[in-house]
């Protein structure tokens, strides 16, 4: 287990290019190959990490309580936890992120790592630099949930999510994300519903497709001939239609469907981070209260309190306040290449599909 | 009147009450009816004289058109056949004609029966007389040859305008049929009548009681529905309701197209009577004969013949592999439609999705506080929004082109095979008379030793009568053999045209839909590129 050094320079790898190139299955493990490449220019780094191994590094991002109002930092999402023959419920949680052969966990499990290594304060753990750079895996046991972890859910933490905001910016931040992260998830789970249903379509046009091909006859009659010839140029087009609905849905995945994911786990993330200000908040006004009923004997104890608590609170304000307006930008700029790439994918299909389709037509019209 | 002419005539095979009993019209002594001693058809006459016992004799040519009467108001229902289909009992057609009724008289009257629409006989086939032995003469049928050789078919047939006649339970749809044609056989060019669901059954009723039984593949009328009429009749205008009109109006537009396309029901005066009258009579006792109906009756008598195990000695390879051919591809055939049914179904929840999915979209572009992304997204949800009404008309294209195309010709099997087992029976009879014939001669040789001079002649004429019929029995087997290799060759050819255009209709929505895709694709993508 190595021992982790808070404050330390940014990681020795750029973090704009970091890449996840290949996924592993042994067993019931995934086991992800992460390439990144070395500040220096000199060549890369290739590592072999698990899902505990994020758990770790999260664990120690959160863990950083000398960097001053780091709890005001939106923390970038890690993906849920794969599961090999997940089940339903699994399968549900990861959304987008469970189709295919991995590769949507696979890029949005990048997204995470570049976002972590680009972030300003997050950069400069040196869990990061392991993570990403260690030949051997990082320290593997088992992590105490803290306090940055599932917040929302602590029981008597709940109704402080209400609590009444001192600064307007702060509240209307707060309103906004409570109206847009309950749409995004609903768009989010609409969408794969539609990726979901395009794929039984495909695999229905393959039932027919095949089906239409045990209605080819033997046989020297030219009728029953031209029959066969027609019902093997019918399996034909439903390959192509077959073709086209699969293509169709991977766009929607790699595009748009990755983007609403990512959209939808980002806009969690700001409302924990909200969450935790909230109840500094709490803690502060508390803290107040307590320092004017203090008797004689307690209170300069109790102004101690208060002043600490209003200086933390004033560090988490001052780096909330950086990381929502960076946030903002970057969801907008991630939205846009999102819908951008989405349509262009779907345009590309929809040519291909259109020019394959009219030379089946073609085909069937040229039949004698 | 003291007794019932109708349960006083027996059959003189089975000396019983006969099942049901079924009339010519053209030939008003001419009747088939089942005896359920031996669950066959039989043919003949009967003298009739009101109020005496009269005996159905076998006689005369097995296949003139014929009309349904039933026996059914002395005691229990007998038609068991036809009771157990629950459909039957609701169908939109008016009931079988009861024994008390007031139109029974003039059935057994010699004249025709215009109360009961009359079934007016083909002309090219059918020469209606009784014992006429020439019926199926070899020049009739070539001159059919000669002009199924015309390839261009220059008809055109469009069922439309559904229009809802009368209210409640007696209500029902009248459709607008419209003919175009430049075919001599018809007066005017264009033309159009008004006719409802019930007139399809009676025509359908019509061909096949005259033409299934001599080997023509008569097409099938669309399926009746009791849920679907029902909503309609009670004024459910829903979009359930609308479809199943739609379904209706498209199964019978197919029907009538198939029907002319059969180049000797085209010329069937019941089929030109259909077309071209502005009075149609109304159609009685369609639920008996009813394509349902009548199918099952026909695979009943099928089942049945089978059971009693007919080993017919094929001399003829074509029919057993033919046969064998139509067994599997009524596997395949059904096969495929259920796979197409599939795949109307995700289409269908495809669109649904798409639907839901544009909706979320734009609650998302009306939460959205960035300016250019939520009008981004504004026009997501309207893009989404026009590609679920192309994936809805897809999945029209998909049911209305394929998925029907396939049900017609699973049914349009079942009538094939119909066609065989009819020749199956013909050729049992044919046998059946031969063993009798046989019988007879035996006995006759037997009668010689004896000195009874009437009872020998007796045996002679009776010899003499069945050497004819067996001689008939075999020109009637040669002839339906004949006539089902033409209609299978036919059948093939028309098959593999059907597919085709159905199959190009198909791929040109294909492109269309794509092609309406890039349109928009096209449209939205400056607005994405725009939002920052």
């Amino acid at each position: 287990m190595e021992e982790v050094q808070e404050g330390a320079s940014a990681p020795s790898v750029h973090g704009h290019n970091i890449k996840v190139t290949e996924v592993v299955i042994d067993g019931d493990t995934l086991t992800f190959l992460i390439v990144s490449q070395k500040l220096s220019g000199t060549g890369e780094y290739h590592v072999y990490r698990i899902y505990e191994d994020l758990e770790w590094l999260q664990h120690h991002l959160f863990s950083q309580e000398d960097v001053p109002g780091i709890q005001g930092v939106i923390f970038p999402p890690i993906p849920a936890k794969p599961q090999v023959n997940a089940s339903a419920k699994v399968m549900k949680q990861l959304g987008f992120l469970g189709l295919g052969e991995w590769q949507p966990y696979c890029k949005a499990l990048e997204s995470f790592l570049r976002q972590v290594a680009s972030h300003s304060v997050l950069k400069k753990s040196k869990a990061v630099e392991i993570f990403l750079t260690s030949a051997d895996p990082p320290g593997r046991q088992r992590v105490r949930k803290n306090i940055f972890n599932r917040l929302s859910q602590a029981v008597g933490e709940m109704r402080k999510e209400g609590h009444k905001d001192v600064d307007e910016f702060f509240q209307a931040a707060r309103d906004q994300n409570l109206i847009i992260t309950g749409c995004t998830k609903s768009a989010t789970e609409r969408f794969l519903d539609v990726v979901l249903t395009e794929q039984k379509i495909a695999v229905a046009c393959g039932h027919f497709s095949a089906a239409l091909h045990l209605c080819v006859e033997a046989g020297e009659d030219p009728d029953k001939q031209a029959f066969s010839s027609i019902c093997v140029k019918l399996s034909e087009v439903f390959e192509s239609i077959k073709k086209n609905m699969m293509s169709t849905a991977e766009n929607n995945v790699s595009t748009l469907g990755l983007g609403l994911d990512l959209e939808s786990r980002y806009q969690e993330a700001e409302k924990e981070m909200l969450f935790r200000r909230t109840c500094k908040l709490a803690e502060l006004e508390t803290a107040r209260r307590n320092a004017e009923k203090a008797k004689p004997v307690k209170k300069a104890a109790m102004e101690e309190v208060k002043k600490a608590a209003e200086t933390e609170f004033n560090h988490i304000c001052g780096v909330a306040k950086q990381e929502i307006a960076r946030y903002e930008a970057a969801r907008v700029q991630m939205l846009q290449q999102a819908l951008v790439q989405w349509c262009e994918k779907q345009l590309l299909t929809a040519r291909e599909s259109a020019d394959q389709f009219d030379q089946c037509l073609q085909g069937f019209r040229g039949m004698a | 009147m003291e007794s019932d002419p109708i349960t006083a005539v027996k059959c003189q095979e089975h000396s019983e009450a006969p099942q049901k009993l079924l009339r010519s019209s053209s030939c008003s002594l001419q009747w088939m009816w089942f005896c359920s001693s031996d669950l066959d058809l039989h043919t003949g006459s009967v003298c009739v004289v009101l109020h005496q016992k009269e005996f159905l004799t076998e006689s005369g040519p097995a296949s003139l058109p014929a009309e349904d009467i039933s026996t059914n108001s002395n005691g229990p229902k007998q038609d068991s056949l036809f009771d157990d289909d629950p459909e039957d009992l609701f169908a939109e057609a008016t009931e079988e004609v009861s024994l008390d009724s007031p139109e029974r008289e003039v059935l057994l009257s010699d004249g025709p029966s215009p109360a009961i629409t009359p079934i007016t006989p083909p002309t090219s086939v059918i020469t209606p007389c009784i014992g006429h032995d020439d019926m199926f003469t070899h020049s009739s049928f070539d001159e059919i040859e000669e002009e199924e050789v015309d390839d261009s078919f220059d008809m055109n047939i469009s069922v439309s305008d559904p229009e809802k006649v009368g209210d409640g339970m007696n209500a029902y749809m009248a459709y607008k049929v419209t003919i175009k044609t430049s075919i001599s056989l018809f007066k005017r060019e264009e033309f159009s009548v008004r006719r409802r669901f019930s007139d399809f059954l009676g025509l359908h009723s019509k061909l096949a009681s005259k033409y299934l039984h001599i080997g023509f593949i008569v097409p099938p009328a669309p399926e009746k529905s009791i849920v679907g009429m029902t909503k309609v009749k009670v004024g459910k205008e829903d979009q359930s309701s609308n479809e199943f009109v739609e379904k209706r109006r498209s199964a019978l537009e197919r029907y009538l197209m198939r029907t002319v396309k059969h180049p000797v029901l085209l010329k069937d005066p019941d089929v030109l009577q259909f077309l071209e009258s502005s009075d149609l009579p109304r159609a009685v006792s369609t639920q008996a004969l009813s394509s349902a109906g009548l199918l099952r009756m026909v695979n009943k008598a099928a089942e049945a013949v089978n059971k009693m195990t007919i080993k017919m000695n094929e001399s003829d390879a074509w029919f057993e592999e033919k046969q064998q051919h139509f067994e599997n591809l009524d596997v395949q055939l059904r096969k495929l439609h259920a796979s197409v049914e599939s795949l109307v179904c995700h289409r269908k929840e495809l669109s649904v999705n798409t639907a839901q999915f544009a909706k979320s979209a734009a609650m998302l572009g009306n939460s959205e506080d960035h300016t250019a992304l939520s009008r981004a997204l504004s026009q997501l949800a309207e893009v989404e929004e026009k590609i679920d009404q192309l994936h809805q008309d897809q999945a029209n294209a998909d049911f209305y082109v394929f998925s029907e195309l396939l049900g017609d010709y699973v049914r349009l099997i079942t009538a094939v095979k119909g066609v065989f087992d009819h020749r199956m029976k013909t050729w049992q009879k044919w046998q059946d008379t031969q063993m009798l014939l046989q019988k007879k001669r035996e006995a006759e040789a037997k009668l010689q030793f004896t000195n009874k001079p009437d009872k020998l002649q007796q045996a002679k004429d009776e010899i003499q009568e069945l050497e004819g019929k067996v001689q008939q029995g075999e020109r009637e087997f040669e002839q339906i053999s004949k006539t089902i290799r033409k209609e299978v060759s036919r059948f093939e050819k028309e098959r593999v045209k059907d597919f085709k255009t159905i199959i190009i209709k198909y791929l040109e929505s294909l492109v269309q839909t794509q092609q309406q895709l890039i349109k928009y694709w096209d449209a939205f993508l400056p607005e994405a590129k725009a939002i920052s």
